[in-house]
């Protein structure tokens, strides 16, 4: 199912040259109104007339978070206030707030946009949509809901909390389809069981999760718990909003609308791209939007490109859900270590949220990761034999998708710090 | 004929097997039998004992844990030999020991032999067949 099948299945060459046009008026546009780049342009003295393929763009200059807080509140807007008719901020937990702005012809756009990701959840116009998302400044709430209406389901904006209510609307109103984030959904879960409602006896079918990230381990709790189709789908205020990318029904990869965003995968410490399929961090150019562009926004996103073409016959180019934060990016023995995916083997293999901590260390001039794993029932035996079957495994696991070899130290349960939230679960003892 | 028996993961930490017997009379549980496995990291405690649940339950509460699996307790008369009879018997049916351990019972006469076998329902078919005495965990206690 597609919403504009002509865009997402355009052939690659085309969609290629379609996005080097709108990259360079994008690049021209901005270097004339936007005067945070055409002081960056004229510094670099790069011209966008120049630009001849799709890989020039890496001669430009990144945006990061903290240009958008320099800019403060409208500075980096490509037209003039008039032509705004939406503001949205993002929450500014991890410093400064920041504000972005859509044009007439963004709504439109982002609300296509949005109907795409719908859509290739599984959505229909036949659909009650009910959206858990905050509504406000926050894109997540009136993202879905421009799309849903666009593609002409039926809307329930319901917006974030009070979850009891959440669930008696899902059942009286016959609600098909629920939007909100992948932890919030277990907690409904939960709330059902407690109020003694069968999931199973509601009409839900689909779900679409985004806005924080969550591991293939979720999606099958949650899908096994709400009787659901589980979809992720992504995106962030400062290109967006909702709609950047979303997966299909085959549930593997999210669909990066790639008529609308150029992306890159690139090494976060050498900011080269990154070998086909390997992780990197995400950065993208917007292609189309009039108030608010970026040019290689630094998203810090980590993902990595899934190389082969879908069988939805969608010829964008799928990403693998967020993998964590760049920030967190680990380099042990010169190969670059996620925490979430040591986090994410762990949780395959215990089945709930694993408790860990990793050490690392220099012997010898040699680089030694640690991880100390908390000896919860499903990985206790009281056969040694089995024990230690169990810690081979999961060192040749990590050794194999981390690319490097690990020791694991079982610990006694509840023996490492817990943390509200995300916590610091390194230690680098590396004193380099 | 199964004897539930419960095992304590033991980080390799001094203390730990004291803590963990303390806790166990504090709540008036009795210990039976037990032995320890260990590694170079970690250690596995396993206990039987009067009160299962019990057990179980003030372990976990101090943050311990614990598994619970079924073996086998075989009474022999203490005696040469009592405990080679036993075993060559399994080792003819091809019975593979996974872990066994053994006490004596406060008259001095019988010793009591806990086993865990790979293939637990073929053992005991086995051991019935060459005669041995498979005791339950309500008889452990009245030792």
């Amino acid at each position: 199912m597609y919403w504009q099948k002509e865009q997402e299945c355009l052939a690659r060459p085309d969609l290629e040259k379609l996005q080097l046009e709108r990259l360079v008026k994008t690049l021209k546009r901005v270097g004339t109104n936007v005067p945070f780049y055409r002081n960056k342009f004229q510094e670099q003295n790069l011209d966008p007339e120049k630009i001849t393929s799709l890989e020039d763009i890496r001669k430009f200059p990144f945006t990061m978070k903290q240009d958008l807080r320099d800019n403060y509140p409208y500075g980096l807007f490509a037209v003039p206030l008039r032509d705004v008719v939406r503001v949205h901020s993002s929450s500014g937990t991890t410093g400064m707030a920041t504000v972005v702005g859509y044009s007439k012809k963004d709504i439109v756009t982002w609300s296509n946009l949005v109907a795409r990701i719908l859509c290739g959840a599984g959505v229909t116009a036949d659909d009650v949509i009910q959206i858990a998302f905050g509504y406000g400044l926050f894109t997540g709430g009136f993202g879905l809901h421009y799309g849903a209406e666009r593609l002409g389901a039926s809307v329930i904006p319901i917006s974030a909390g009070n979850t009891k209510r959440q669930i008696q609307i899902m059942q009286d109103f016959k609600t098909t389809a629920l939007v909100c984030t992948p932890s919030y959904a277990l907690k409904m879960a939960d709330v059902m069981m407690d109020m003694g409602i069968n999931p199973n006896g509601l009409s839900l079918r689909y779900g679409l999760f985004g806005a924080e990230p969550w591991s293939e381990g979720m999606r099958k709790e949650i899908n096994e718990r709400l009787g659901i189709k589980a979809t992720d789908n992504y995106g962030l205020s400062e290109v967006l909003g909702p709609g950047v990318a979303g997966e299909c029904q085959q549930c593997n990869g999210l669909h990066v609308n790639e008529d609308h965003f150029l992306v890159e995968i690139l090494n976060p410490e050498t900011l080269e791209p990154v070998a086909p399929g390997e992780v990197g961090e995400l950065v993208i150019t917007t292609l189309t939007k009039e108030a608010f562009p970026v040019i290689r926004y630094r998203t810090r996103d980590l993902t990595r490109q899934i190389a082969e073409p879908c069988p939805c016959g969608r010829t964008f180019i799928r990403v693998s859900r967020m993998m964590g934060r760049s920030d967190d990016m680990l380099i042990i023995k010169g190969v670059n270590v996620f925490p979430t995916q040591i986090e994410s083997i762990l949780f395959d293999i215990e089945g709930t949220e694993p408790h860990y901590r990793l050490i690392v260390e220099r012997e010898n001039n040699e680089d030694k990761l640690t991880v100390m794993v908390e000896v919860v029932e499903s990985l206790f035996f009281d056969e040694m034999r089995k024990q230690r079957t169990l810690v081979e495994s999961i060192k040749r696991r990590m050794a194999s998708e981390l690319g490097i070899g690990v020791q694991i130290k079982l610990v006694e349960e509840r023996t490492l710090e817990r943390f509200e939230g995300k916590g610091d679960r390194v230690i680098d003892k590396r004193k380099l | 004929m199964l004897v539930e028996q419960i095992a304590v993961f033991l980080e390799n930490k001094s203390g730990r097997l004291a803590e963990i017997t303390t806790v166990l009379a504090d709540a008036g549980v009795n210990i039976r039998a037990l032995s320890v496995a260990d590694t170079a990291d970690f250690g596995i405690l396993r206990l039987i004992v009067d009160k299962v649940e019990k057990a179980k339950e003030v372990l976990r509460d101090k943050g311990f844990t614990v598994g619970k699996t079924h073996v086998i307790a075989v009474e022999v008369e203490d005696r040469t030999g009592g405990l080679a009879k036993v075993l060559s018997c399994l080792k003819e049916a091809n019975i593979n020991v996974e872990y066994m351990y053994a006490f004596v019972n406060r008259t001095g006469e019988n010793a009591v032999l806990i086993f865990r076998f790979e293939k637990m329902e073929e053992a005991i078919k086995t051991l019935k067949k060459g005669g041995f005495t498979i005791i339950s965990r309500e008889q452990i206690c009245a030792l």
